[in-house]
């Protein structure tokens, strides 16, 4: 018997290997290690798990089926609560949520609560095991804008309810950040993506793909004159930030968004996909978040030399702690401490190199992490030829501008009731990064969720 | 899918279709384009919009063979389909929220540069539409590159066609003949707007600033999502950075860092004409020609 103070370790793809290649980072576990995994959960009576959890899954309740080798029931327990489980299973911060929380966690590692929830999402997806669907339709019509995991939340929550939901993408493909931000070596798009689309296609819901609210048409007009009796807004983040600094429209600076959307999206680490990607020889991304280990890690599979420029230490860096650590053991160097105060660009305009100044943290700010200020005299440059900005988005106007009566705070998100998504304009719901700013996939699932219950409750009582 | 509705060559490498597009025949307006992707390998390419029929909900797009994507767009014919279609994108143009009895009184002045009469031909469609009349430079390297003619002569007031050649109108580049129309004839005019390459739109500006005449332009950079996500398309406005995609893309042509617009533009033209001859030539192409780098 393994040490039961321990997880059962999960197999991954070797570091060496894997920073050439686009395949899954991490193999997931097989029935054995799922069920000698589940083994540990004690079944807490008032589980802190739970509570940790944004869609409130039956975490022991899920758990006690794996351990009996119950897996399609364990499926249905988390079919319950969760829309997109394949996904949760593997992009969740369990360490800040679920398994934080866990009681195992006290004197040991917590229960492996992520990859078992993955364990059996895969399981339902390789043995065809179908979400349960709404008997009859109530004849009222919800239409959801976007396709990330806010959207499809509320589009699965609502259609199980029995509402007519459907769902506009402004893009050419289903699913917001989990297809275009998201690198395929953390969630594989074809065999998960796309296929816990299909499970929420399954449920009745109908998709739109091409469709920009608030140019191809409104919110307004979709009430008007398309019928429907409310409308959610997942449309996500937006706009990316730049720096300021000079040099930054030089050939070879990218957004990391864009540096992602040409390779997931686009897929232009595919030879036989039209859209090209400059891929960088030598690239630095600047930031320290999930997105910013993303960019990097994918330069590096395109065969560059990578460096993470963060100006803070390395604990204040947002990523996750495991992604950080793949980051590391596939060859990213991470300069902390560091600023950039100028790119450097040749007489054809091509980034040739960076300026930067060292930092050193002070008192903390409002934040309550300690400010970064400059150390005198410590400024160098690193030679590169592109420069990746992974600084966060602000959010995109395309809908607030269009749609008379929705508030938007200071920030300009969406001012939006975090019980229920209910915004400033009747009938209309918001939730996800659109209202946050840009936060987690499960956060938006979270609020997608509340948004289909306060939807119900409105039209309901209607 | 996206139905192609008619197909038509205007000119050497220069195409116009109509394609079946609901949404985007409702709602668009002069100034805006489209994004269309051909298949599910094919890259989006940012389209302008030549005209549209918000009854028979089609929209009608012109497009210039210049890379992989295009060519083989090119090939389409009537009753193929575009995988994706998605519009209309960024902003009309600023007159149609104007006051239509203000404009009457402007004199406007278009110049448009090659298929910069696609994106130009709406624009004076509709003011013709709204009793405006509007004069239109049109120029092209020769006469048999100058396209949309007879439509252009029907909406505008005076139509002057140039060519760099003389084969055809006006001997020479447009802004001689915007300084003609000006210095010479007398013209006063209260606005220009200036669309075709960003070469020729950069020397139109430098033209009216000289003449003293506010100039929009329409700018066309590189783009990915056309929603504002990627940033790709940035350019320097004045003191700003803004998106063409989102703010655009119509901006202030005196205020357009030019210069800097066309580096950013040649990011991927190696690629670009790479990909290019390998769609031309299939599989008779080697590389090593000297002129697209070979393919290593």
């Amino acid at each position: 018997m393994a040490d039961v103070l321990k997880k059962v370790p999960v197999r991954e793809q070797d570091p060496k290997v894997r920073a050439t290649n686009f395949e899954e980072v991490c193999y997931g576990y097989n029935k054995e290690e799922a069920m000698e995994e589940a083994s540990r959960c004690i079944g807490c009576k008032n589980a802190k798990c739970v509570q940790g959890c944004p869609v409130s899954i039956d975490i022991p309740g899920f758990i006690s089926k794996v351990k009996t080798g119950e897996f399609e029931e364990a499926y249905k327990i988390i079919g319950k609560s969760s829309a997109l489980p394949a996904v949760c299973g593997r992009v969740c911060p369990q360490e800040s949520q679920c398994e934080g929380k866990c009681i195992r966690g006290l004197k040991g590692e917590p229960v492996s609560i992520g990859k078992l929830e993955r364990f059996v999402a895969d399981y339902a997806l390789e043995n065809d095991i179908k979400p349960e669907k709404a008997d009859s339709t109530n004849g009222h019509k919800v239409a959801v804008i976007g396709s990330g995991p806010a959207g499809l939340t509320c589009a699965g929550d609502l259609a199980k309810m029995g509402y007519e939901v459907t769902v506009f993408e402004a893009l050419h493909e289903l699913g917001g950040v989990l297809v275009y931000g998201i690198p395929e070596f953390r969630l594989p798009k074809q065999k998960v993506v796309a296929k816990e689309i299909d499970k929420v296609k399954e449920l009745g819901v109908k998709f739109e793909t091409n469709v920009v609210i608030g140019k191809s048409t409104t919110i307004d007009q979709l009430i008007e004159d398309e019928g429907f009796e409310a409308v959610f807004i997942g449309s996500g983040a937006g706009l990316p930030k730049f720096m300021g600094i000079p040099g930054e429209n030089a050939n070879g600076v990218f957004s990391a968004n864009e540096y992602l959307t040409r390779n997931n999206l686009m897929k232009a680490f595919d030879e036989s996909y039209d859209t090209p990607i400059a891929a960088g020889t030598k690239v630095a991304v600047i930031g320290g978040g999930n997105v910013a280990m993303d960019a990097a890690r994918t330069a590096l599979r395109l065969g560059a030399d990578v460096h993470i420029v963060y100006r803070r230490s390395e604990e204040e860096l947002p990523a996750r702690v495991e992604e950080v650590h793949h980051a590391k053991e596939e060859g990213v160097v991470f300069n902390l401490l560091t600023n950039p105060t100028e790119i450097l660009v040749d007489e054809n305009g091509y980034v040739k190199g960076m300026k930067c100044v060292k930092m050193e943290l002070g008192e903390p700010d409002a934040s309550g992490r300690r400010r970064p200020v400059v150390v005198e005299g410590s400024e160098f440059e690193m030679e590169l030829d592109t420069v990746i900005m992974s600084l966060g988005t602000s959010p995109n106007p395309l809908i607030s501008s269009t749609t008379e009566g929705l508030e938007v705070n200071k920030w300009k998100c969406i001012v939006a009731d975090e019980t229920n998504g209910q915004t400033t304009k009747e009938g209309v719901y918001a939730g996800g990064d659109a209202v946050t700013g840009a936060a987690t996939v499960i956060l938006a699932m979270g609020a997608g969720k509340a948004g289909a219950q306060g939807i119900h409750e409105y039209l309901s009582n209607k | 899918m996206y139905q192609i509705k008619k197909a038509e060559v205007l000119a050497n490498n220069i195409y116009l279709m109509d394609v079946e597009a609901p949404r985007v025949a409702k709602h668009c307006e002069p100034g805006q384009f489209v994004i269309v992707k051909i298949d599910e390998k094919g890259e989006r390419v940012p389209l302008t919009i030549c005209d549209y029929d918000r009854e028979a909900g089609t929209v009608t797009i012109v497009l210039q063979t210049i890379g992989a994507s295009t060519e083989k767009m090119a090939h389409l014919k009537e009753g193929d389909y575009f995988r994706d279609f998605v519009g209309p994108l960024g902003c009309a143009s600023e007159f149609v929220n104007e006051d239509i009895e203000e404009l009457k009184k402007k004199n406007i002045l278009f110049v448009a540069g090659g298929v910069g009469a696609a994106p130009v031909y709406p624009q004076v469609k509709w003011l013709h539409n709204h009793g405006v009349k509007a004069d239109v430079i049109v120029g092209s390297k020769t006469k048999d590159l100058l396209i949309l003619e007879e439509e252009m002569k029907a909406v505008a007031g005076n139509y002057y066609p140039c060519t760099d050649d003389g084969s055809y109108g006006h001997a020479g580049m447009v802004t001689s003949k915007i300084e003609q129309l000006v210095n010479e004839e007398g013209k006063k005019y209260d606005l220009c707007v200036a669309i075709g390459p960003m070469i020729m739109m950069k020397f139109a500006c430098l033209t009216t600033k000289k003449l003293e005449i506010p100039t929009i332009v329409s700018m066309n950079p590189i783009m990915v999502d056309g929603t504002g996500m990627c940033g790709a398309c940035r350019l320097q406005v004045g003191n700003e950075v803004k998106f063409a995609c989102v703010d655009g893309p119509e901006f202030d042509g005196h205020l357009v860092d030019f210069d800097q617009a066309m580096k950013r533009q040649q990011m991927y033209k190696t690629k670009e004409g790479r990909a290019l001859l390998k769609v031309q030539e299939g599989d008779t192409h080697h590389g090593g020609c000297g002129h697209c780098g070979g393919d290593e």
